[in-house]
């Protein structure tokens, strides 16, 4: 707990304070809670909240993966470790399955991203969770500013954008009709800094493929994707070893990677910070940092 | 990152014509929260319109395009961090359903950002935002008078609106005002000071921002703790652990500490606090803790932690202004659900009071209903007793929401008096 003069929590403790009365809330209020785990970085600093809202008594809900099938082997790891610590139960969705009983229609051109939609629809439903919590952020993009950590959901999943609730104070109405779920972002405040911040402030074990490693890559659509028996090579595509981490985890198939050489939380601090700049240069294949931009945010004092 | 970092929550209003979308572009593009791509593709907009300049408004003009497919405009949660600070901007727009999205965005500010346009001077609109800001106490008001650039950064102008708006808010409870000139568009005592005005002499807005004294803000001396969950795990290691969780509403709590247990009235001491592993020392707004007491008592959600001096009156007759959000009008003899602090109960409406004009402050009381967006003072009967206080004291435990309890709408927010 870091304090400064004057009873002021610094801007992690108070984000970590308003996710964690979320948390409770939520708990409290509502019959039957689930955590959907994506095996990102924001669903396990989730999974840490959860621990420290309840502790010392185990994190009372279960932990929700869809498997697209695809998953990275290493977020799996990961996934299982944290699940095994924390004691908690863990529910795979599979979106094999899923296309096996019919429940969504694999056609051969809707990506395993899309059919899990249907995918967790469907074990909501069958479970009767009427609260999922979801790592979403609001600085993520224009739409997600505006959405509520409360985010009302009808009988059939539906988000109203044009209907939502007023939220005020930390006052939050969890009222549902029969059929219907909340989800819940007890990120909502949290912005990509804010989250690698925290990750190295409290040692959070995440997947190493956040972490710059060699890695046997190939270039598609402007992207680095994973060498994989789920991902044949397409005419004229190469695979090459290149030192890369990546920012996000999914579909294997469709997370692109980086060049990298960032290995600690520290130094992916810093590249985040300055590829804020150049984030979508970075995906469409043109060039990466600039040195004068370190310069130049160094000079001003960041970090 | 610099661990000493903290945090400032503001809320703006206003429209485009005041220029607060530029001065928002402006606030994220010098500190960094926008990509070199999305300010080349704002430049290139800009060049293809034919403007003389870049507009930064592009940048955050999610909003127009929302309206021109006829999306409701909403509150939109901005972010950006010096590395002295992380700001979180809830940025209401200025038109439509102005009040109650600006009593949402105002709810958890800090501090209340109004711009006004150096040629217009006060409108009613700038009126009407600080008596809302004021309304909903917000402990900190900045008036920025934008635009300064097309009145020749003429000191007489901005000394009028100053002396304006300060007889103004005289007449309100605005606790901190501060009066900044600047020039959104072109940068002007934006992020630093600007040799355009050497009449003025207080910092630029974002210095403001960023040194605002914002820790004695919270009241840190009547301890208010609303317990919100009992954790109990049912595991041989911590058999006998019963640990009230919540978050600090009010006051500084310490390890211990004489505290009574409201609505019951027993007392205790704390035998500790404990965040996560850790057992801490002491434990002030807006921390989530877990209390522990000496006696085994019998404390549940709903209940309040306080000293036995110092506790909230319990009452079912509570006494408030209300803001209404939805169309379906506010009437006597309405029940509803309503939420203070973790407590539930329901509520009957007994009377409508009065309706407050927030633009003239006349108070009608030949009134018999509440409309959307519309804010009156009201007497609730409720089922069970609140403990609360002033809003005017606490914020958290002086603020409660009203649910339909058909639909499950959130359709009013009320601050007690």
């Amino acid at each position: 707990m870091s304090t400064q003069a004057g009873y002021q929590l610094s801007h992690l403790d108070e984000l970590e304070a308003e996710s964690i009365h979320i948390f409770r809330e939520v708990v409290a209020e509502f019959e039957k809670p689930v955590l959907m785990f994506s095996g990102g970085k924001d669903s396990i600093v989730m999974l840490r909240l959860a621990e420290k809202a309840f502790y010392p008594a185990r994190v009372p809900f279960p932990v929700l993966q869809v498997d697209t099938g695809y998953d990275f082997p290493e977020v799996i790891e990961t996934r299982d470790r944290w699940v095994e610590r924390l004691g908690v139960r863990l529910i795979i969705a599979s979106v094999e399955q899923a296309i096996k009983d019919g429940i969504v229609v694999d056609d051969g051109k809707t990506s395993r991203n899309r059919l899990q939609i249907g995918t967790l629809l469907h074990v909501i439903e069958e479970e009767g969770f009427t609260a999922a919590f979801g790592g979403g952020r609001r600085d993520e993009e224009k739409a997600r500013a505006k959405e509520r950590v409360y985010s009302h959901r009808d009988e059939f999943g539906q988000w109203d954008p044009k209907n939502q609730r007023p939220e005020l104070w930390s006052l939050y109405n969890g009222r549902i009709h029969e059929g219907e779920h909340m989800r819940i972002f007890p990120l909502s405040n949290w912005t990509e800094l804010d989250i690698w911040s925290y990750i190295g402030r409290e040692q959070i074990e995440i997947p190493s493929i956040y972490f710059a490693h060699n890695r046997r890559v190939f270039e598609r659509d402007g992207m680095l994707l994973s060498e994989s028996d789920h991902n044949p090579l397409r005419n004229a595509e190469e695979v090459k070893e290149r030192q890369v981490r990546f920012r996000t985890v999914g579909d294997l198939t469709l997370t692109g990677c980086l060049e990298s050489s960032a290995s600690t939380v520290e130094e992916i601090i810093e590249e985040v910070a300055i590829s804020r700049v150049t984030e979508r240069g970075a995906t469409r294949g043109d060039d990466r940092f600039s040195e004068a931009a370190m310069e130049d945010r160094k000079k001003e004092g960041y970090f | 990152m610099d661990e000493q970092m903290d945090l400032l929550r503001f809320a703006t209003a206003g429209s485009v014509d005041d220029g607060k979308s530029t001065l928002i572009g402006r606030l994220l593009l010098d500190s960094k929260a926008i990509f070199e791509d999305q300010l080349a593709s704002v430049e290139a907009t800009s060049k293809s319109r034919g403007y003389d300049y870049t507009d930064l408004a592009l940048l955050t003009d999610g909003l127009r395009s929302e309206r021109e497919q006829g999306i409701t405009i909403d509150v939109a949660y901005r972010y950006f961090a010096t590395p002295r600070r992380k700001f979180i901007i809830a940025d209401t727009p200025g038109h439509v359903q102005y009040t109650r999205n600006m009593v949402t965005g105002a709810s958890t500010a800090d501090l209340g950002l109004v711009l006004v346009d150096a040629r217009q001077g006060m409108t009613e609109q700038s009126r009407r935002h600080a008596v809302l800001l004021s309304l909903l106490r917000v402990p900190h008001l900045v008036l920025a008078v934008n635009k300064m650039d097309l009145v020749d950064y003429d000191e007489e102008v901005y000394n009028q609106i100053h002396r304006d708006f300060t007889a103004f808010t005289s007449k309100l409870t605005v606790p901190d005002l501060t009066i900044i000139p600047i020039s959104a568009l072109q940068g002007d005592n934006v992020v630093t000071r600007s040799d355009k005005m050497p009449w003025y002499e207080g910092p630029s807005l974002l210095h403001h921002l960023e040194h605002v004294y914002v820790a004695s803000d919270r009241d840190l001396v009547d301890t208010r703790f609303p317990v919100q969950y009992v954790v109990r795990p049912k595991s041989d290691k911590w058999h006998d652990y019963r640990g009230y969780a919540g978050r600090v509403a009010g006051g500084v709590m310490k390890k211990g500490d004489e505290v009574m247990v409201l609505p019951s009235g027993l007392t205790s001491r704390i035998a500790g606090i404990d965040l996560f592993d850790k057992e801490i020392d002491e434990a002030y707004p807006p921390m989530s803790v877990s209390v522990r007491l000496e006696d085994d008592l019998d404390v549940s959600r709903g209940d309040m932690i306080c000293r036995p001096k110092n506790a909230p009156t319990p009452s079912q007759d509570i006494d408030a202004m209300v803001s209404w959000m939805v169309p379906e009008p506010m009437r006597v003899k309405r029940k509803l659900a309503i939420k203070h602090t973790t407590r539930t109960a329901r509520a009957l409406v007994k009377n409508i009071q009065y309706r407050l004009d927030i633009n003239t402050l006349h108070r009608d009381q030949d009134t018999h209903e509440l409309g959307l967006n519309e804010i009156g003072r009201v007497q609730l009967r409720t089922t069970q007793p609140l403990l609360c206080d002033p809003y005017a004291t606490n914020r958290d435990t002086g603020s409660f929401i009203l649910i339909d309890e058909a639909t499950g709408v959130t359709v009013g927010a009320g601050m007690i008096n």
